[in-house]
């Protein structure tokens, strides 16, 4: 189960003095939102199934989000303490190092981080494993040595799928309710085994030249206070005929 | 450069991002080729469209590849690629090109970066731009290792111009039997109300917090005579049903007016709303990226102007 402690979307983002980096103090960072589905998924087929569901994570200051797991209900989890910045390649690369050695039936991932939104790191290391895949799963079956998925297309549809085990799936946001963490869990959290791994970080793929405010065409801002904003929005809209 | 491009296709139509790659890979070929490869079983009608934009259109057509399938594919164009060598691949930002691209970055030795809006080449040096944060920041990324594969967003390459080149029937087949099989399509499920023939939406995003301020949206959208929509994460969370889902894995609506409250504008979204005759948005962030699409913007909290917005729409109603 592949998760990242990602930057939150909703607060103010600013851009470091070199402009090719963020200013990580204005930050918060959380669970990407896909992978607390994944990690959902991930505990309800251990449910139903039984095995172990082994968290990592790749980042200096990802513990929060691993812990959070473990509350949620992870068995264990595994830190990769690198940076590997905006290189989703270098990430792939130090998880496929980082769990040599470990056996596993199936791989989860989130579809995308909310943060860099690149949707890269599951199929990257499905492909440096030789692992069959599937993306934007939004239901999984487990039936003996294979598993049954849909995946969500555009406009709407969906395909259906078999894969045979193991393999590794990218988990759609909506395909559960994803638990809250109990004051128990969180206890018990403390107890279970978060172990580092080192690995030597990668040949970079990707250079970060440059960071930006996208020069977008602005909307006309209605300013002023509520109820002279909502006069405006009211004249708007009957100056086109909609009310 | 020698740049590909892997069209695209389901339900026996070519999805036009297929041309919106050739467009761009004419433009950045510089002294190079722009080349297509389409997959599929009876695919010599998509390849005469496709070459009207295309140095060279190579056809990969076996029974097997009726359907997409990832490791199908992949396996045709590893075998294409072994003998005619990419500099650059584009693919769609698209459910089939999100599968392809990192997996044939992986097995081409190469590089890859995804949802791309510009793609700069000089001096044989590849830069490419994207955003960041759903649409807040752009980065411009300078790729080290060649070739890459880039997946390109839809609707931003739209013109091109024409070049009539020629059209090769290869005879790769799939050299094994896919790893992953397809089973069949399932079809959108249809509700009751139908949000695509709406002329009027009232969209709410994850800023309308709960469940239960869906009724604010629900009033105002009576009193407007319209309809209440929403985005991903509201359909995610229940508070909806998929049906009323805007955005590239739900609807593509086009209503006179599309007041979009608390949603931050993530292209994803974005693109199922943007040709609306009018948008309003409210977000309480300045920043939020949705003030790119909307005509006009109110950055307040929602739980202040809507409130007012119906009492005074019910005043004038009388
Ligand atoms: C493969 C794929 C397919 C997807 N398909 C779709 C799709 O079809 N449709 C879709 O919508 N998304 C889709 N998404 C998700 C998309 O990327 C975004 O995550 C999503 O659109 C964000 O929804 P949002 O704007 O409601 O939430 P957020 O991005 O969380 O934004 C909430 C906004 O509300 C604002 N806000 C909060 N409180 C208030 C308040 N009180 N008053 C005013 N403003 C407030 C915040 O400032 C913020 O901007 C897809 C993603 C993937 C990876």
């Amino acid at each position: 189960m592949l998760v990242k402690h990602a930057a939150s979307t909703e607060a103010e983002i600013r851009i470091g003095t070199d402009g090719k980096s963020l200013d990580t103090r204005g930050l918060e960072f959380e669970i990407n939102d896909w992978d607390r589905y994944a990690v959902e998924e991930a505990l309800r087929i251990k449910e139903a199934h039984g095995g172990e569901v082994v968290v990592v994570g790749v980042g200096i200051d990802c513990d929060p989000t691993l812990r959070k797991c473990l509350a949620m209900g992870a068995d264990r989890a595994i830190k990769v303490p690198i940076d590997t910045g905006m290189d989703p390649y270098l990430t792939a690369k130090a998880i496929k190092e980082a769990i040599k050695g470990e056996k596993f039936d199936l791989i989860l991932a989130g579809v995308m981080s909310q943060d860099l939104n690149y949707s890269l790191v599951g199929v990257l290391l499905a492909a440096m494993l030789d692992l069959p895949f599937a993306t934007a799963v939004t239901s999984v079956k487990i039936e003996d040595g294979k598993v049954r998925v849909l995946r969500e297309l555009e406009g709407g549809y969906q395909e259906e799928d078999v894969l045979p085990l193991p393999c590794l799936l990218t988990v759609q946001s909506g395909i559960n309710e994803p638990r809250y963490v109990s004051i128990m869990g969180i206890k018990r959290a403390r107890t279970k085994e978060l172990r580092e791994v080192k690995v030597t970080l990668g040949e970079p793929t990707l250079v970060v030249e440059r960071i930006y405010h996208p020069p977008i065409k602005k909307a006309e801002m209605l300013e002023g206070d509520a109820p002279k904003i909502v006069d405006q929005l009211i004249e708007i809209l009957k100056s086109r005929g909609l009310i | 450069m020698r740049v590909f491009a892997i069209a695209e296709h389901r339900f026996g139509e070519l999805n036009s991002i297929s041309f919106e790659l050739l467009h761009l890979a004419n433009s950045i070929k510089g002294s190079g080729t722009s080349e297509a490869v389409i997959i599929g079983r009876d695919v010599a009608g998509f390849a005469r469209e496709l070459v009207r934009h295309a140095d060279k259109v190579w056809v990969i057509s076996d029974e097997s590849l009726e359907n997409y399938n990832p490791d199908l594919y992949i396996d045709v164009l590893l075998q294409l690629f072994r003998i005619e060598t990419p500099d650059i691949v584009l693919i769609g930002h698209t459910s089939q090109g999100c599968e392809l691209a990192p997996y044939l970055a992986v097995k081409l030795g190469g590089s890859v970066a995804t949802d791309v809006v510009g793609v700069n080449v000089s001096n044989d040096a590849v830069t490419v731009s994207r955003y960041i944060f759903q649409g807040k920041l752009m980065v411009d990324l300078k790729i080290t290792k060649l070739p890459c594969v880039l997946t390109i967003r839809q609707g931003v390459f739209k013109e091109g111009p024409e070049v009539n080149g020629e059209v090769i029937n290869t005879d790769i087949k799939p050299s094994r039997s896919p790893a992953r099989s397809f089973v069949k399509f399932i079809k959108p499920e249809v509700g009751e109300v139908d949000i695509s023939q709406a002329d009027v939406i009232v969209a709410v995003g994850r800023g309308i917090g709960d469940a239960s301020n869906i009724k604010l949206a629900e009033e105002l959208a009576q009193i407007l005579g319209g309809v209440v929509a929403g985005s991903r994460p509201v359909i995610d969370s229940g508070w909806l049903p998929k049906d009323r889902q805007v955005g590239i894995s739900g609807k593509t609506v086009k209503p006179k007016l599309y007041l979009a409250l608390g949603i931050s504008g993530a292209f994803q979204h974005v693109i199922g709303m943007k040709d609306s005759d009018l948008i309003i948005a409210v977000n309480k962030d300045p920043e939020a990226p949705i003030f790119g699409v909307a005509h006009y913007g109110i950055a307040s909290d929602l739980f202040e102007i809507v409130p007012l917005l119906i009492k005074k729409l019910k005043e004038i109603r009388g």
